[in-house]
């Protein structure tokens, strides 16, 4: 019996023992693989869950900084930013949600319906994030809160900042800011890391053109977050950058005076300086106040600019397309002299009206102008004379003509609203309408009407360079320091210098590497000296508008693009522009450049449905052009004064 | 059985029953203890009165009771296993009807002092008993059918009680601590491998009977990214902790994860991604080179003793130690799904600490009478 269990205790031992090695060198195996596990998480990849730490640890709040300030030439501010008063609460610190917007509802003008709107946005944010119960409140009424803030618990009044336009004059070209949209994120792709609630970002004008640089770097507050996102403590603040300051070539006292002259009447103002392509001023009537959309335009603002037949919030300076009308007779004169196709001594006569092609046309003038030459043709604007000049030229050299100085395509490179407007030619109508040209289309294309269409700064620019003697412009309205200097400046201060400089004007024109628009210079001082005639001489279009002071002595076209075609019982019952629908009425436009003995600005004037050029536009044109000359003299003592500066 | 009762008797004084505590598994549990209440300081935010008093209360109570019950004849737990093994089932039952309800589930029984969870104690309880079974049997009737079924049986019953309180965690570990007496035992690699044949069978079924938390854990730990925000959340946030504390961690009170509640269940479960994330992977070797000398130590014992039910209890419990050390490092890890195995001496809670001091006690008590036969 005891040998037995001797025997078996042996046994029992052995196998236990031989099992425990198994399982012991298993167990090696265990611990092997958990320090190796422990060994890849802490040390192998210990630099991806630190991040991760980390992005769970630290939550940011973005803070918007000062937003860039845009400035005309002198350094008046346009747009700048105003101090603000704000109500902001944080739900979670607000005993009684229902009795704080109750003792609101009587200090500050706080309605029902705004009431709900904040509880809907409340409930979907947490109860720690910041709620901005009042965006833009009165002083009066910031004050008012601050008096009764002992029994408004949980409330915090705020100071911050906004923007706000000095005048609504260049509310188009400035544009206006309004609430971030989700069509803005998906537009702009820089707005898509930005995590600022209700910020306000630039819609339209300059504001969207720059919004990138002028809204700045976001600065941030860093908080250390537990795992439910509540705030513990704040671990660090950035500031961020201010945005960038822009300076325009715009003269605000130049845009509030054309758009007083304008605010009657729905159309634009375009002005430039003829040599450093500078845009003086640039407005569009009727006018809208862009302060209404910073703290988001009320429903019934809104409708009513959007629903204005005059399309208040259309730049049309750069957004309206109209036919050049007469205007375009400059480039189809000086066209058909840089081709040879006329002279101008040639004479043509107009006897009202021309039959080609098994069509009437007629001139402006019923009775006709009678023997007409090319300086009669462009200060009468015969249009039989230009019939016959575009018959001979053909479509297509006007359309090369047309785009030379800038017509059909943006002038201001960059502007979203901006249309490029259309130069016909064969080419173009059989691309775009698929159809073939008809040679009376020539005619009508040869005095502005037709296919084409136009901006006014396209007319203004095109105007600029028949005005300082044919050399491309490059158009600008803001002001980079680290622009090169244009070269049209270098060669008239050179000329300035020297004006006994023997060297031939090619040599010039290489020197300066200048882009000349023409082959002979002597065809555009003509159409200069044509356009005095028209604007200084009795009988020419603008003859009633003319300054008699030699300082503004100007030289321009007038111009007219149909809307409608007269029918022929309205042409022969002399039916006035007066007389039908506003909307049927033509376009008014006139083009011109000053002073004439030594033309510094370009102007481009258009009063949609104004009738006729010369009773419409010319008179806004004559009283702009005066300002204008006025403010040249100021205008030229700060660039000294900037230049003694440097 | 008369033989043994009859033929040694173990006369030797205090003096020499006290120079044969092993003192390097005494320390390695006193260090152990040590670090366990500063990482329940740090759990709770470095206040200390909120876990870490109980604990180091707990730690303290119990330690001064492994070191007394080292001193009880290993005798004592060989003849009153089976009665310690049907007390707890008692206890168990008694749970499933008068047990306290937390969180969905019935684990503890109230004893007005503190609340006891039989279970845990019954991981020790399975060991204890079998290691009695597989003492009296002989050598040649272990692989008998008959003496087969009754430590199947024996596993069994405590393990559908605790699996439906529910429980899958520890009913898991105490089969477990059962499963490798017998293996210890010398039951045959054969009827192993047809009974995990048995249950991969049985496994679909099994499924079905899971609570929807418990097969959420299962498939978490398929592919934690399933649902981050959800079941995936605590695996996810474990490793996130563990690998960001680095090779020397983030400093003690510093454990960003922890500290900003990201960290689940930090001073149960979790303690050792707590402990990892603030001491990185150093400090993490330290523990698992603490845990390795404690069951090495116990094994050791396992070795010198000369009884087959000492030599089985400090295998089988030395093995359950390891079970539950391994499983809760590999569950925190990443490496397996989330049961619910608390970490031995370092997670708070009473019954756990209780049941592994006891376990420990037992083994010391081995070392201590390793003479004795039985």
């Amino acid at each position: 019996m005891l040998s037995f269990n001797s025997s078996n205790i042996v046994s029992k031992t052995r196998t236990i023992g031989r099992r425990m090695f198994l399982v012991s060198s298993f167990k090696a195996i265990v611990v092997v693989g958990i320090l190796g596990r422990l060994a890849a998480l802490q040390i192998n990849q210990f630099q991806k869950y630190s991040g991760l730490s980390d992005k769970n640890r630290f939550r940011e709040t973005q803070i918007a900084p000062p937003r860039g300030i845009i400035q005309d030439y002198f350094g008046k501010e346009i747009a700048s930013n105003e101090k603000i008063y704000q109500l902001h609460i944080t739900p979670e610190d607000v005993p009684n949600i229902d009795t704080l917007f109750f003792k609101l509802k009587n200090i500050i003008n706080l309605t029902e319906e705004k009431v709900f709107l904040l509880k809907r946005r409340m409930a979907k944010q947490k109860r720690w994030d910041t709620l901005i119960i009042a965006d833009n409140l009165t002083w009066s009424e910031f004050s008012r809160v601050n008096l009764f803030l002992h029994e408004l618990s949980g409330l915090r009044p705020v100071v911050s900042i906004a923007r706000v336009y000095s005048n609504n004059a260049s509310a188009h070209v400035v544009g206006y800011v309004s609430e971030v949209t989700p069509r803005d994120l998906k537009n702009k792709t820089y707005l898509q890391d930005l995590r600022i609630k209700e910020v306000a970002v630039g819609k339209t004008g300059l504001e969207s053109l720059y919004d990138r640089q002028m809204f700045g770097t976001p600065g941030y507050l860093r908080f250390e977050v537990n795992a439910y996102g509540k705030k513990i403590k704040q671990v660090s603040t950035n500031n961020g950058e201010k945005g960038k300051t822009y300076r325009t070539t715009l003269d605000q006292d130049i845009q509030v005076h054309a758009a007083d002259l304008i605010k009657d009447v729905s159309g634009a103002v375009c002005v430039m300086d003829i040599y450093s392509g500078d845009i003086v001023s640039m407005v569009s009537s009727p006018a809208f106040n862009p302060n209404a959309f910073v703290h988001g335009i009320d429903e019934q603002n809104w409708k009513d600019l959007i629903s204005h037949r005059d399309k208040p919030l259309l730049n049309k300076a750069i957004s309206g397309l109209y036919p050049p009308g007469s205007t375009i007779k400059t480039l189809t004169a000086l066209c058909a002299l840089e081709n040879d196709v006329f002279t101008t001594k040639l004479n043509v006569e107009c006897t009202g009206y021309i039959e080609l092609y098994g069509e009437r046309f007629h001139c402006w003038k019923k009775e006709g102008h009678g023997m007409v030459n090319m300086r009669k043709g462009i200060k009468h604007s015969c249009d039989v004379y230009f019939y016959e000049v575009s018959r001979r030229l053909g479509i297509d050299r006007l359309a090369v003509t047309a785009k030379k100085f800038g017509l059909g395509e943006k002038v201001l490179k960059g502007f979203a609203e901006e249309k490029a407007g259309v130069v016909p030619g064969t080419k173009w109508k059989l691309n775009q309408l698929g159809k073939n040209w008809y040679l009376g289309e020539t005619l009508h294309s040869g005095i502005g009407q037709g296919y084409f269409l136009t901006t006014p700064l396209q007319l203004c620019l095109m105007t600029a360079q028949i005005a300082n003697g044919g050399y491309k412009l490059n158009p600008r309205i803001v002001i980079n320091d680290d622009e090169d200097k244009n070269p049209l400046l270098n060669f008239l201060k050179f000329r300035n210098e020297n004006p006994n400089d023997s060297a031939s004007i090619d040599d010039q024109l290489k020197r300066f590497n200048l882009e000349p628009l023409f082959r002979n210079q002597e065809n555009i001082n003509f159409i200069k000296e044509s356009m005095f005639a028209a604007s200084n001489e009795p009988g020419g279009t603008s003859y009633g508008s003319r300054h008699n002071d030699k300082k503004f002595i100007f030289a321009g076209k007038t111009g007219s693009s149909q809307i409608k075609r007269f029918t022929q019982e309205q042409r022969e019952a002399e039916v006035k522009q007066s007389d039908i629908d506003y909307l049927e009425r033509d376009h008014a436009w006139f083009v011109a450049f000053a002073p004439y003995q030594d033309p510094k600005y370009a102007i481009s004037v258009l009063v949609e449905h104004g009738g006729s050029g010369s009773s419409a536009a010319a008179p806004i044109a004559k009283q702009v052009i005066q300002k204008v000359i006025e403010r040249d003299e100021v205008r030229k003592a700060f660039i000294s004064q900037l230049g003694e500066e440097v | 059985m008369f033989y043994s009762r009859a033929s040694i008797h173990t006369p030797f004084s205090f003096k020499e029953r006290f120079f044969s505590i092993d003192f390097t598994l005494l320390f390695s549990v006193l260090i152990l203890g040590v670090i366990s209440i500063f990482a329940q300081f740090s759990s709770s935010g470095g206040n200390f009165d909120y876990f870490a008093k109980s604990h180091a209360i707990r730690f303290g109570v119990f330690f001064i009771f492994f070191i007394l019950i080292s001193f009880i004849n290993i005798r004592f737990w060989n003849d009153y296993s089976l009665l310690i093994y049907a007390s707890l089932v008692i206890l168990l039952i008694l749970t499933k009807f008068f047990g306290v309800q937390s969180q969905g589930s019935r684990r503890w029984l109230n004893l007005f002092v503190f609340n006891l969870q039989p279970s845990e104690i019954m991981k020790i309880g399975i060991i204890l008993f079998l290691s009695n079974y597989y003492h009296k049997i002989s050598t040649n009737d272990v692989n008998k059918l008959k003496y087969l079924l009754f430590p199947l049986f024996a596993m069994t019953i405590p393990f559908l009680l605790v699996v439906t309180q529910p429980d899958l965690g520890t009913a898991i570990l105490i089969f477990f601590s059962g499963a490798i007496i017998t293996w210890l035992a010398g039951v045959r690699w054969k009827i192993f491998a047809y009974l995990t044949g048995l249950l991969i069978i049985l496994a679909p079924i099994a499924i079905s009977f899971l609570k929807p938390y418990q097969k959420s854990r299962i498939l978490t730990f398929l592919n934690p990214d399933v649902d981050p925000l959800g079941a995936g959340y605590q695996i996810i946030q474990s490793k996130i902790a563990v690998g960001s504390g680095g090779l020397t961690g983030k400093g003690f009170l510093n454990g960003s994860q922890a500290y900003l509640n990201y960290l689940p269940e930090k001073h149960t479960d979790f303690i050792f991604t707590l402990f990892s994330e603030e001491f990185g992977f150093i400090g993490s070797a330290l523990i698992i080179l603490l845990y390795a000398t404690i069951i090495y130590r116990i094994t050791r014992i396992g070795m010198l003793t000369r009884s087959i039910f000492a030599k089985l209890y400090c295998f089988g419990f030395a093995s359950a130690f390891f079970v539950f050390v391994a499983v809760n490092m590999a569950m925190v890890l990443g490496l397996l799904p989330i049961v619910g195995a608390p970490l031995p001496i370092l997670s708070y809670g009473g019954s756990s600490m209780l049941a592994i001091m006891l376990g420990l006690g037992i083994a010391m008590s081995c070392n201590i009478y390793k003479n004795t036969t039985i």
